[in-house]
């Protein structure tokens, strides 16, 4: 039995899809910004990622996709979990109480910002969207990182080799002998 | 228009893909429970059914009876969450598994990446279980376990890059097609063209040991010194999901060394051999859960080791000896390949 989709119901499902997206990944990002316990956070800006990874992969790019998870929830999103842990254990602790401008400040910067992205976004030449972008074949993202993006990945790496080295810095020193 | 989705392929897919982890959980806590009791001379479960194989699902049957119990001062919603996060992702890895030829849910060109996008968020289910429950001891684990993680995910992707070097490719289906033949073609030994296949291998196989938290690497459930980890606050079938995740993701790095090194699907034998012969998803499955009975038996014949030396290992002989072993690899696939 071959159960296909019909064509007239495949619009809604597209846009369906997409407003699903759409709705996680402002979810996500708005228990970000308003959780009271950091923890909370930071699982709001996982479920903010991975709304924006599901968009990623809605608009064929599934390396691009992947890559947000792999990166920002499998590493990024953990670092701060892990800082957090180490740094506050008190987690029950509220904000601190912001001043009395900063309220209508945020509300000018974000509209700000809103305002300068919706005007470009409305104003660019949008390309035909492509039925695949990136295939994320391996000899393509190969050549295009040794190629292309060569400068990019060469500077990426000095800025990883520093971090580790400070990170080792940092760790060595409130070590003595006998701990190694 | 066809989006090249069938819905009762995928129903049947989805299925079967959530009964397999499922009854795979069930049945290998069964194997491990008898392998542990006939390594310790005792007879392990045998009331149950005959040889006691009916016993996990009485064992099922106990967990979602039971209730679940929220100790004061857990963080309710993040409690309830961490046991899914420990099961979601290992299902979603079962889809890009090839088990044959044709016995895939969906063949992504980018399967391997999605493996490892979907092992990571798997940490992220001790972390937030371990700091939800408001137990020093869970806690505590919780930190063992993401600081073990992230340091065995490291030397891990670094040997995945060496494979995908050599195979060109990180479509699972593709990097199996690349081992066909016998056995002497396969990725884990020296016969392949690639001389530091069998030190590959292993060097992959304590990694995976590691990032599925089994002994002599399970300092997150370490029970003698931290009650079990993670997972002390969880009754009924919230410990029951954390179980079956970790069950469900030995079973898939058990798969991903038989795709990776043993040839997936392949048969061992030259093809003129009759019935031995014959590629399969059988020979994918025998491959499999004699790598699962390794792991269990390591489980049980090897004490568990310090913390400071499993950071060791990793750091200080795991790491550099997989960036070694990458720039050897790629010498050997630009100067011989």
């Amino acid at each position: 039995m071959n159960l296909s989709i019909s064509p007239d119901v495949v619009p809604i499902l597209r846009e369906g899809i997409f407003l699903g997206m759409v709705i996680v990944t402002v979810f996500g990002a708005l228990l970000a910004t308003l959780a009271k316990r950091m923890t909370r956070a930071v699982l709001g800006l996982i479920v903010c990622f991975l709304g924006i990874a599901g968009i990623y992969y809605f608009l064929n790019s599934p390396f691009v996709a992947l890559m947000q998870i792999l990166i920002y929830v499998g590493a990024v999103a953990i670092t701060i979990c892990f800082a957090i842990m180490l740094a506050e254990p008190d987690e029950m602790k509220m904000a601190a109480k912001t001043p009395g401008l900063a309220g209508p400040f945020a509300v000018l910067l974000g509209g700000a910002v809103t305002w300068v992205l919706a005007s470009t976004a409305m104003h660019a030449q949008w390309m035909t969207p492509a039925v695949k972008i990136n295939e994320g074949s391996v000899q393509q993202v190969g050549a295009s990182l040794l190629t292309m993006y060569s400068m990019v990945f060469e500077l990426v790496s000095i800025v990883l080799l520093l971090a580790i080295l400070g990170s080792l810095v940092v760790a060595r020193a409130g070590r003595d002998k006998a701990e190694c | 228009m066809d989006l090249g989705i069938n819905v009762v392929e995928m129903v049947i897919y989805l299925v079967g893909i959530i009964a397999f982890a499922a009854g795979n959980a069930a049945y290998l806590v069964w194997v491990e429970r008898k392998g542990a009791a006939h390594i310790q001379r005792r007879t392990g479960p045998k009331e149950v059914g005959p040889f006691g194989l009916l016993q996990p699902l009485a064992d099922g049957a106990k967990l979602m009876s039971k209730q679940i119990i929220f100790p004061d001062g857990v963080d309710k919603p993040l409690f309830m969450l961490a046991p899914l996060l420990a099961m979601v992702p290992a299902i979603m890895i079962f889809v890009t598994i090839p088990f044959s030829e044709t016995l895939v849910a969906r063949d992504i060109n980018i399967g391997l990446l999605m493996i490892f996008a979907f092992a990571s968020v798997n940490i992220l289910a001790l972390l937030i279980g371990g700091w939800a429950s408001r137990n020093k001891y869970a806690v505590i684990s919780a930190a063992r376990a993401v600081s073990q993680n992230v340091a065995y995910e490291i030397p891990m992707l670094v040997i995945t890059i060496t494979i995908v070097l050599i195979t060109g490719s990180m479509n699972l289906r593709e990097i199996v097609a690349s081992q066909a033949g016998p056995f002497w073609h396969w990725n884990i030994l020296p016969t392949n063209g690639n001389f530091l296949g069998p030190i590959t291998f292993i060097m992959f196989f304590i990694c995976s040991l590691a990032e599925t938290n089994r002994a002599p690497f399970d300092l997150g459930e370490a029970e003698s010194e931290l009650i079990a980890g993670f997972h002390t606050e969880y009754s009924s079938m919230g410990f029951g999901l954390f179980f079956m995740g970790e069950y469900a993701n030995i079973v898939i790095g058990a798969a991903l060394t038989t795709i990776l090194f043993l040839g997936g699907w392949y048969s061992p034998f030259p093809e003129t051999i009759p019935y031995l012969g014959t590629a399969g998803a059988w020979w994918f499955l025998v491959k499999m859960y004699l790598l699962i009975w390794t792991v269990v038996l390591i489980r049980w014949t090897y004490p568990r080791v310090t913390l400071w030396s499993l950071l060791n290992l990793s750091w200080k002989i795991l790491i550099p000896f997989s960036l070694l072993n990458l720039l050897a690899s790629a010498g050997l696939v630009k100067f011989l390949g």
